[in-house]
Parts: structure tokens; C-alpha cells; sequence
């Protein structure tokens, strides 16, 4: 069978030659206009007086527009309708789009965004956590809370108790290809547009919305991203409605795409969070009570922070039962870009709480943080009790019990922590720290309705297979992994099939490519398509030549019916001259799931993908630098679609992970101004930032529940690995001393030292 | 101006060259060449990574900040030019497939490119040539995979260099030290570009015109490196990379931190005299140059003077320098290896340094004979530790006398706090890095590059 195999990524010799096609690299015709916007240097008050006529003047530039010159508000929300294209004269953060240049080249409509003369009325800016709960600044009237028993008597009848708090950062996407999108004008004033989008048919909506199209009036296109990570969910809106504006006004095709700093300044990026908590347990370390508080920064309008901050509270359990739990969620709005999806949406940061809880009590007892950790780990399906989910979903198939296991003797942990300990009394300067930590994602969208795919497929009457669904492509090599299931399909080799652009046309109302759901759903539409011809053909085949539809056979690139021994091409002709039709859709929809968000209960999950990692470190005491020297990773892909793009995942979503809670620092300024808008001070991980040794390895046990194949999702969930590279920071300051370790992330070397010398001081 | 070069191996002469123009942008609008991607604008990604042929080396360059006039009289290879015309594919390109070394694809020619550089120099080290290119999707690992699979693999024939071009004189890219100090000495208010590591972000960020330019890149003289009595002269016009492999032997504490300095890329590019005379407080050839007691040469015209190095730096952004005065050269004095450069950053590789510290600390019979101590990142410019050079000198080495230069640090420096880090994290780990050059010289183990799992 063609799925399982480890093929490479469909477009990989197009990549490696510099062949493959971005927004940026379509040819355009002469006359294309380029679009830049003019930002706020404010991050709030008011537009006093404005004053545009050097931009006008400026060289290339053909025309000028801002609020009131545009069709509608324009709105670029994915949500609350909140997001106007350009001020409409109130100002919310520093970055936020005011006029939209339109020039003849790239950078002459940059140069002229520059020339704005705007007056502002400012008013103080709300900017941290501490100010937006001073002000009551927040999304919905009050913080979300969900609760199951009472925590706080289990708290303080428990043998123990412990609060603290940790401080978490955002992360900027850092896609490669910054946003972009392209506009076609059409006759009939219809709009083509290409876009850097995981969401074509959000792109569709908000531009006919704009432009006061029915829907069917403008066509999404988008054959690649490069790199998404949710940063492409709802942050590519602004460009594609900019540009399908100036295309209606001009009549000539429009491109925008952001400089990167204009990336950094205008689109949102992850939330960070404050989380503490309180949490009482027992001499092992077992927990009876939990409660956390999460606040989370979320910008200046809603975008996807509600469902954000819902996952945040999904996963504050990680892999841990939680007998007593309540959680309280304070979405806050603030002067900042508003973040938006990330690469785990809200997941990550409810992790990392519960997981600062698991190394707090283990330092606290003197016992071994995956000594605590398996403590209250879920069940194994073989026990019963401690199953049930704070939000009351069973956990059927929690395999970390076998998977800690298995990484701790392929990782060697006990022995290394052993010889970590002897080496670490030896050296005063240098210590090392050693961490093994789970994850337990859920997967769906918890907004249940998103859980749908369509898929359209086309056989020719030369055997060739064209595929279209509604996934985009960002990397992960979902177009490679479906084709590989459309072959299975009808038994033919993998360069039958051409995956073609992801496109509103061919397949309509389509959800995001996110929440790691591209292969679930897209996979099992597609499946459905190819099912549905092949079925067609295996009749006509049967009634031709004898014997069941049923037991026409499509493998090795043959059709068997009866005597009958066709090429896959044979069989194609044949049906088409016999009048079969040889093209179908195919739907899907996520069976089992009932998610009751407001009261956090029912089954938003239709099933947990698993990993766990096992990270070592080395700081230096003296300045808080440190290196990651050996990274082990199990995870669970279940039975895989593509042992090798999966393992890229495990591998790419460990080094971003880890990249997140250390190196990659948002600071921005007293007045609300992002201060590392650029790579050279923004720093993501570079080569020498991959672990010298890193063991890789998939716990290769089919899913079972009943996805394609018995897979599993995979894009998110390898990311939260990274988590261990935090706890094994944590465990390397904890070495210095006896005082209590309490390492924000990112943990920079500035905070590395920080930790150091508060342990140091034992306090 | 006038620029002639070559592209893919096919001879370009452009005429009236807007010489701000990169070759990036040339390279995508102009000739639709699109397999040369833009990141990030800056020199910070590796996307835009280009192969520029010379007549001595080969080296990945980043065409983002490249202006057109850097090109004269060399040979450009892009990513359209490394797999063979009838469409073979590079070694490089069939193991970065073969290991799954691409997801979105975007950093991929650039990554090609710098490994095509790599291997035909036969460079192994993949993870410093590879240092400069960014990868947000794999995380590296299949990709350093690639490269050394492919190391051992021949370089194909149709890699092989062209001959250069011949170039017709361009009088803003003079070709001797005379026809430059004439030039400057009459137009005292050109810009000088070398690299243009620093002057095209100029351009692509600050969307500035470049006053008047000048290129240095043709004037042989500033290449020069020679043994004199005083020490070694090396000329302004030294790029980064060549100052790695003279420092190796001599300083290797110096090489090593040049090997995090900028990327290959931008060490193929920036040069020792640029890093100076930029006046930069965060440059990080300043400290170690100064803690060696380097001299510098300067020309106005046909006046030469030479200044000891921290004498340059007067305040933030001014420096000793006449209009019409540049840097010819640079001279470190020989002697024994007794330094030790510490770079602090956020990343490892290619990040600005928060602190840079430069340690030159003699001892003699159990007493500190001589010290220089700089730093970069500590004040608005590279500074000299004298208050704590003074504590040390004479004292015995031990560590007490470490503990006794506590104060001196605050009357050194008092830093300023930013998005790298902080000002009491600067002071602090500036003071930390004499104890570390002090543990490492009693032979305590200190370095994080030595730990292995």
C-alpha cells in the first residue's frame, strides 16, 4: 500500500530547486500594483489630524486610501467583527494599520507609507496583565471558569500544599514567507485571489463580505505556504481584503506582501500567559486539589483568543489525573498586536502550568520530577478510575505508561540522572539537567462544527488521478500524505496522482488547516471520493466481466474483475467509454464529539495523540548561558500515514517547541512599541541550537479510534516536547543550591541567571 | 554607475545602475529570477543566500543586502544554476530529498546554495556553514543529515567557476588605495560601502538614499595582510571570514567568537574596517582588538596617522575620524596567546552580542603583570576596563584579588538596559566573565562547547 510509506514531500525537487511556486514568485502582468500599509505609532487614543498629501505625492504611488474611501469597514476578523482593515479613527496598538498605499512597485508603496503626517490625541495604553485586570480589559464579561469537586478543602486537607506562578512569553510565527496575497480583478467584477492562507475559504468570505460579493463571486487559491504554524489562520485576511479593495478601485491586479519587520509590527503572534496556582498532595506526591488562574494577553480585538484560551484549559491537566479542579481563564485585551494561533492554540501554555506544578512538588519532596509525574499520570485502559478528564471526557487509550517506559531505557534515564548528579558535585561552574516530560493533546476543533472536510476527485480516462481537498499545504506534507491515501485507494502507484492548488471552487466551506486536523479530515474526504469511483468502476467492471463489485480487486497498479486483468488505465477507459462517471466528491464529518464550552464538560476530543521527551542540558552558572546536548522523542503518530513526514514533524515541532521557552523573546518597550520586530533581535533556533544527539522514534500503534488508516494527528503535538528542554533547565538551576527554582519562559540566559542566583541565596 | 559581472555564467554589463538597487531585488524583478527568496531583508535568514565566485575563494553571500556595484568583476551563481542545465540535480539537492531536508520549502534555495558552497570548498563543518539559514519547519536535523551525506559526493563539472570578467573602469569603485584616498579626500562626503552589512540595512530598512557611495571591495591594498616589526597589519578591507583563519593560530578565543560573529554569509561580506569605523558600541571585533593593543592606520588624502584603537571611539556614535579619512589598516601587535573573548547573546550562533568581553590578563611569577580588559555592549561605546585593570595589576592571581575589582566594574561602566538584556545582567556577567577567565586559567572546566551527553 502506498500510505505508511516514507515517501518524500510531493514538491520536494520543486523546493530544492527553487522551482516551487510562493504568492511572491506568480507572474504578474504589467500594470500590477503593490500595496503597503501605513501603521499607527501609538497604541491608543485617537487620530487628531491627518495629513496624506506627501504619501500622494510620493513617487509610484497611484492611490491612497483610508477608512472612509473603502466599501464597507472591511472587516478582517475571523470572529467578533472587531477588526476594521484601517482605523476608523480610534487607534489600539502600535502596528495597526491607518491608510493602504498603492504604488507601482513594492518598495515605492513602502517608501511612501512612510511619509504620513499624523497628529494623535493619546490616551495611556493598557499593556501588561497588571493593567488590563486594573482596568477590567477583557474579552467576555468575566473570566471563564470551569470546575469539577471542590479544590480548595482537598487543597488544605492535603498533606501538603503549594502555590507559585509562572510567567509564560509569546512566540512570533516566523514563517519563512511572510503573509501575502495577490489579486486577479475579473469580468463581472468577480475577484481571484492567491493567498498565503491556511484558510482559503475565510480569505473568500472576508473579501466578499468587503466587497458586498456573494460568496461565489470570488475564488481562493493557494498551492503553498512558506510556513504557517497558525500564523496563517486569520492573520492573511488584512492583505487579501487590501488587495481585492485596490483591485476593484484600479481595475489592475494587486499584491501586498509584509516586509518582515512590517510582519512583527502588524500581525498577532502566540498569547503569553500568566498562570499560578495552588495545589495540595500527598508524601508521593499524588495531587487531591488543583487550582489554577490563567491570564492571558490577547491584544487589542478577539480574533481566535476564545478558543485559544479554551484549549489553555483543556490542557491544564497535560497527562495528569486531577481528582479536584477548578480553572479560571481571564482573557485579556490589551494595546498589542492581537495574538492569535500558534502551534498548539492555548495548549502549550496550560501545559507548561501543570508541568512548573509537577517540578514545584518534586523539589518540594526531594523526589524525582518523573517519579511525580507517573504519580499522577492517567490510568492505564487496563485499571480502572482516574480516567476521567477535568471536563469529563475518558482518557481510553492513555499509552504513557508504555511510552515513558520505553523512552526511559532508550534514553538511559536513570543512569544518566545518576551520573548527572556525581558530575554535577564536581563542577562548580558548569551544571547540567536532565528532564523526561509527557504530552497528552486533544484532537478537533473544539468548535465542533469546524470538524468537516470535503474533497473532490477526478480519474481521467488515461488512469491519471487529480486531487483536490480542502487542506493547505504549509509544510507538513498533508497533499503528500493524502495523495498517498488516494493511491492506496485505487491500488496505483503514487505518480498517478496529481494533488492540485487548494481552491474554493472545487471544494467549498472548508475549515482552517489547523487544530493538527488536515490529515484526519481531509484524509477521510478523500478517501470517500476514491471510494465512491472506485466503487463505480468495480461495477461496470463486474457487469462487464463477471463476478461482485465487491471482489474486483485494485492493487499494484491492476483491476481484477473475474478473468479480467486491467492496468488501472485499462479499467479507467473502459468505465468512461461505458458512460460511468469518473469523478466524485467526498465528505467527512468527526463522528462522537458533544462540547459544551460554556460549562467545560462533554467530549470536545475524538481522541489524544501521545509523546514524551527526554531532554539534558548544560548551564553556565556564571552568565546563564546553556546548551541542549541530547534530545530522546517518542511519539505517538498512530498507525503512520508517512513515517518520514511525521518524524519531520516530531523533529521540527521539538526545536520550535524548545525555541519558545528559551531563546525567542518578545519585548516590547513602556509605550507599547515591539522592540524585536526582526530577526536580528527576534532570535528563533539556528542549527547549532539542534540537539548534538537526537533519537527520534514513533510509537508505531494504530489509533483506536477509527481514523484513515489508524493514524494520528501529528502537527501540533510533537511542539509541546519542547517542554522537557524547559524542565531540564529547571532541573540544572535547581543543582546550584538549595533554594526553590522558579525559571520564567523563555528562559534566557539572563533568566537562567536569574533562577541561579535566587537558588543560590536559598530563597 | 556601470557594473559588469557575471550571472549563471552569462556576462552582464548594466549601465546607469541605481547603486542602492540589491541584487535581490534585481535578481526577482529584473531577470524573474524567483528561486532567490526574500525572508527577511536584513542579512539575518539565509534565503536570499547566493554563490559569489571571486579570484581567490567561492563564498554564500546574502543577495538582500548585496548593492548592484558589489558585484563588479565577480561571478554570481543563483539557485537556478546549481543543478546542471539538462535538469541533474546537485548532490546537495538529491540528499536534502533523499533526507527530507525541505517541509514549506522556502528556506530550501538558500540552504541548497550555502551547501553548494560548502561542498565544493569542501567544507564539512555543515553546522557552522549552515549557521547563517534559517529553517523554521525542520529543525535542522534533516538537513545537517543532507550535508554530510553529501560531502563525499564529487562536485559536479557544471559547478566548475567561469573566468571573471574583465571591468571597465567605474570611478566609484576605485581600485587602488591612491585612486580611493584621491576620491574621499575630494567628495569628503560620500559614504563608504564595503560589505554593506550595515549600509544595505540602510536601504532595505531605513528605505534611506545612500549619500554619494563609494565601493571599497576593488582596492587590492586593503586586502593586504603583512608581518612588520610592529605586529600583523591587516587591512581594513579583511573580511571576517579571512580574519577567522588569521586569528585561528594566533588567538584561537578570538577565531572561536568570530565563528559566531554574523553568519558565513555575513562574515563572507562584512569587513574588520567596517566593524570599526561604524563606531558601533555592540561591534564585536573592537574589544578583543583593543585588549590586544591594537593600532590603527588611518589616510586623509595623502596624510596617514595612526591612533591606538580605543583613542577612536570618542562618544556613542563619534568617532576620530577627519572627513575624507578612512581606515587603510590595522595592526595587532605579536605576542603571547594570553586571550580570552566571551560573547553573550540570546542564540548561540549569528545573535548580536549583549556583552562582549575581551580578557588580556598577564601574569608573572604569580602576580598580574599586565591587563587589558574591554568590553562591547557596556557603555555607548567599546570601553576599556581600566579602573579594573588597575585593581588586577600587581596583585597577586588569585581570587581575592578577583573579588577586590567588585567596585571597580561600576566605576567602569554603567550600562544601559534593552531588548538583549538588562543593565544589571550586563554588569554582573561582565564581572562573571573575569572569574571565568580566571578558573579557566587555574584549568577549571568553564566551557559549555566541551560538555557532551
Amino acid at each position: 500500500m502506498t500510505h505508511a510509506k516514507p515517501l518524500p514531500h510531493d514538491a520536494a525537487r520543486l523546493h530544492v530547486t527553487g522551482a516551487a511556486r510562493y504568492i511572491d514568485d506568480i507572474p504578474t502582468p504589467r500594470g500590477t500594483l503593490h500595496l503597503a500599509f501605513g501603521l499607527s505609532a501609538i497604541a491608543s487614543g485617537r487620530i487628531l489630524a491627518i495629513d496624506l498629501s506627501m504619501v500622494r505625492a510620493a513617487e509610484g504611488v497611484v492611490a491612497v486610501l483610508q477608512a472612509e474611501d473603502l466599501p464597507s469597514a472591511c472587516d478582517c476578523s475571523p470572529s467578533a467583527h472587531d477588526e476594521p482593515l484601517l482605523s476608523d479613527g480610534t487607534l489600539h496598538y502600535i502596528g495597526q494599520p491607518i491608510f493602504l498605499v498603492v504604488a507601482r512597485s513594492h518598495l515605492a508603496a513602502r517608501k511612501a507609507a512612510q511619509l504620513a503626517d499624523i497628529a494623535y490625541d493619546k490616551t495611556s495604553p493598557i499593556l501588561t496583565i497588571a493593567d488590563a485586570l486594573a482596568a477590567n480589559s477583557r474579552f467576555e464579561d468575566g473570566p471563564r471558569i470551569w470546575e469539577r469537586g471542590d479544590p480548595f478543602p482537598a487543597i488544605s486537607d492535603a498533606r501538603h500544599q503549594l502555590d507559585g506562578s509562572i510567567d509564560i512569553g509569546g512566540q512570533e510565527h516566523f514563517y519563512l514567507e511572510g503573509q501575502a496575497a495577490l489579486v486577479f480583478p475579473q469580468e463581472n467584477a468577480d475577484m481571484v485571489v492567491h493567498s498565503s492562507t491556511q484558510h482559503p475559504t475565510e480569505i473568500q468570505h472576508k473579501v466578499a463580505h468587503a466587497l458586498h460579493l456573494p460568496m461565489h463571486a470570488v475564488r481562493v487559491e493557494t498551492r503553498r505556504m512558506g510556513g504557517g504554524f497558525g500564523g496563517k489562520e486569520s492573520q492573511g485576511n488584512a492583505l487579501a481584503i487590501a488587495c481585492a479593495v485596490a483591485a476593484q478601485a484600479t481595475g489592475q491586479p494587486c499584491k501586498m506582501r509584509y516586509d518582515r519587520d512590517d510582519d512583527f509590527m502588524i500581525t498577532g503572534k502566540r498569547h503569553d500567559f500568566r498562570i499560578s496556582y495552588q495545589v495540595g498532595f500527598d508524601d508521593q506526591g499524588q495531587i487531591a486539589g488543583l487550582s489554577f488562574r490563567q491570564y492571558a494577553r490577547c491584544g487589542w480585538a478577539q480574533d481566535l483568543s476564545l478558543p485559544v484560551c479554551d484549549r489553555a484549559m483543556l490542557h491544564a491537566d497535560n497527562a495528569y489525573y486531577l481528582p479536584t479542579i477548578r480553572i479560571e481563564s481571564h482573557r485579556l485585551r490589551t494595546n498589542t498586536q492581537s495574538a492569535t494561533a500558534f502551534r498548539g492554540f492555548g495548549g502549550p501554555q496550560g501545559m507548561v502550568g501543570i508541568e512548573a506544578v509537577m517540578d514545584q512538588i518534586a523539589a518540594y519532596l526531594g523526589l524525582d520530577p518523573l517519579d511525580v509525574r507517573r504519580k499522577n499520570y492517567y490510568n492505564a485502559p487496563s485499571k480502572k478510575g482516574r480516567r476521567r478528564t477535568p471536563y469529563g471526557q475518558i482518557v481510553r487509550d492513555f499509552a504513557l505508561h508504555e511510552m515513558t517506559d520505553r523512552l526511559m531505557d532508550t534514553s538511559h534515564y536513570m543512569e544518566r540522572r545518576n551520573a548527572i548528579y556525581q558530575w554535577n558535585a564536581k563542577n562548580p561552574v558548569l551544571k547540567r539537567g536532565l528532564a523526561l516530560t509527557p504530552v497528552k493533546f486533544g484532537i478537533s476543533f473544539t468548535l465542533t462544527h469546524l470538524n468537516q472536510a470535503g474533497a473532490l476527485v477526478h480519474v481521467y480516462q488515461d488512469g491519471s488521478i487529480s486531487l483536490n481537498h480542502g487542506g493547505t499545504e504549509m509544510g507538513q506534507g498533508l497533499f503528500q500524505k493524502v495523495a498517498q491515501i488516494a493511491a492506496s485507494r485505487f491500488g496505483v502507484g503514487i505518480d498517478l496522482v496529481r494533488i492540485t492548488a487548494t481552491d474554493t471552487s472545487k471544494v467549498p466551506n472548508t475549515s482552517a488547516t489547523a487544530a493538527s486536523s488536515g490529515s484526519d479530515l481531509n484524509g477521510m474526504a478523500v478517501a470517500a471520493a476514491c471510494d465512491t469511483i472506485r466503487s463505480r468502476i468495480a461495477a461496470h467492471l463486474a457487469g462487464k466481466y463477471g463476478g461482485t463489485p465487491r471482489g474486483v480487486i485494485f492493487a499494484d497498479g491492476r483491476v481484477i474483475a473475474a478473468d479480467a486483468n486491467l492496468s488501472f488505465a485499462e479499467a479507467a477507459q473502459s468505465a468512461y467509454e461505458a458512460r460511468v462517471s469518473l469523478s466524485s466528491t467526498g465528505f467527512y464529518k468527526t463522528p462522537k464529539l458533544k462540547w459544551d464550552r460554556l460549562r467545560g464538560a462533554g467530549r470536545p476530543f475524538f481522541y489524544y495523540a501521545y509523546g514524551a521527551a527526554c531532554s539534558e542540558v548544560v548551564i553556565d552558572t556564571l552568565t546563564g548561558e546553556y546548551r541542549i546536548l541530547r534530545a530522546d522523542l517518542l511519539h505517538d503518530a498512530g498507525a503512520s500515514l508517512n513515517p518520514a513526514l511525521d518524524i519531520g514533524q516530531v523533529e521540527g515541532g521539538f526545536v520550535q517547541g524548545a525555541g519558545w521557552l528559551t531563546m525567542e523573546e518578545l519585548v516590547w518597550d513602556n509605550k507599547g512599541r515591539l522592540q524585536t520586530h526582526a530577526p536580528a533581535t527576534y532570535k528563533i533556533p539556528a542549527t547549532g541550537d539542534t540537539p548534538p544527539v537526537f533519537n527520534v522514534d514513533l510509537w508505531d500503534a494504530p489509533n483506536p479510534e477509527a481514523t484513515i488508516y489508524r493514524s494520528k494527528a501529528v502537527g501540533e503535538p510533537p511542539f509541546m516536547l519542547g517542554i522537557s528542554v524547559w524542565s531540564a533547565l529547571q532541573q540544572a538551576v535547581a543543582a546550584t543550591g538549595t533554594g526553590q527554582v522558579h525559571l520564567n519562559a523563555p528562559a534566557t540566559p539572563e533568566r537562567v541567571l536569574a533562577a541561579v542566583e535566587r537558588v543560590r541565596d536559598g530563597n | 554607475m556601470d557594473v559588469s559581472f557575471l550571472l549563471n555564467g552569462e556576462s552582464i554589463a548594466l549601465t546607469g545602475v541605481d547603486p542602492t538597487c540589491t541584487l535581490l531585488e534585481w535578481l526577482r524583478a529584473d531577470r524573474n529570477l524567483t528561486g532567490t527568496k526574500e525572508g527577511c531583508n536584513e542579512g539575518d535568514c539565509g534565503a536570499c543566500t547566493v554563490m559569489m565566485i571571486d579570484t581567490d575563494r567561492r563564498v554564500a553571500i546574502n543577495a538582500c543586502i548585496l548593492l548592484l556595484p558589489q558585484l563588479q568583476g565577480k561571478s554570481i551563481r543563483t539557485i537556478e544554476a546549481i543543478s546542471a542545465p539538462d535538469g541533474k540535480l546537485h548532490p546537495v539537492q538529491d540528499a536534502m530529498i533523499t533526507h527530507h531536508g525541505s517541509q514549506c520549502g522556502f528556506c530550501t534555495p538558500g540552504f541548497i546554495v550555502s551547501m553548494a558552497v560548502a561542498h565544493a570548498n569542501g567544507d564539512k563543518d555543515a553546522e557552522t556553514a549552515l549557521s547563517g539559514n534559517l529553517c523554521r519547519c525542520t529543525g535542522y536535523a534533516p538537513i545537517l543529515r543532507a550535508a554530510r551525506a553529501a560531502s563525499d559526493m564529487p562536485v559536479p563539472e557544471w559547478m566548475s567557476d567561469p573566468s571573471l570578467p574583465e571591468t571597465p573602469a567605474e570611478p566609484l569603485i576605485p581600485e587602488t588605495a591612491q585612486s580611493l584616498a584621491d576620491l574621499y579626500f575630494a567628495n569628503p562626503d560620500a559614504t563608504l560601502v564595503a560589505g554593506a552589512t550595515d549600509v544595505g540595512l540602510w536601504v532595505t530598512k531605513g528605505l534611506q538614499k545612500i549619500n554619494s557611495p563609494i565601493f571599497l571591495h576593488q582596492v587590492a591594498e586593503l586586502n593586504n595582510v603583512t608581518q612588520t616589526d610592529a605586529g600583523l597589519r591587516i587591512g581594513a578591507g579583511v573580511t571576517m571570514d579571512q580574519m577567522l583563519l588569521l586569528m585561528t593560530d594566533r588567538h584561537p578565543s578570538y577565531a572561536e567568537m568570530l565563528r559566531r560573529y554574523g553568519s558565513v554569509q555575513v562574515r563572507a561580506s562584512a569587513t574588520l574596517g567596517g566593524n570599526i569605523a561604524n563606531g558601533s558600541p555592540i561591534g564585536d571585533n573592537p574589544p578583543p582588538l583593543m585588549a590586544l593593543g591594537a593600532t590603527l592606520h588611518l589616510r586623509q588624502g595623502n596624510r596617514r596617522r595612526d591612533l591606538v584603537l580605543e583613542d577612536f571611539f570618542l562618544d556613542y556614535g563619534k568617532q576620530d575620524r577627519a572627513p575624507g579619512e578612512f581606515i587603510e589598516a590595522v595592526t595587532v601587535p605579536d605576542q603571547p596567546d594570553r586571550l580570552a573573548v566571551y560573547k553573550l547573546s540570546k542564540r548561540f550562533d549569528q545573535d548580536i552580542s549583549a556583552v562582549c568581553g575581551a580578557f588580556n590578563i598577564v601574569v608573572d611569577a604569580g602576580q598580574v603583570s599586565k591587563a587589558c580588559i574591554a568590553f562591547g555592549g557596556m557603555a555607548g561605546i567599546p570601553k576599556r576596563a581600566t579602573a579594573v585593570e588597575n585593581v588586577l595589576i600587581g596583585r597577586p592571581w588569585n581570587e581575592d584579588t578577583i573579588a577586590a575589582t567588585w567596585d571597580a566594574w561600576e566605576s567602569d561602566f554603567s550600562p544601559l538596559s534593552d531588548m538583549r538584556a538588562s543593565a544589571d545582567y550586563r554588569l554582573t556577567t561582565a564581572r562573571n566573565m573575569l572569574t571565568r577567565y580566571f578558573i579557566a586559567d587555574i584549568g577549571g572546566a568553564v566551557d559549555l562547547k566541551e560538555v557532551t551527553a
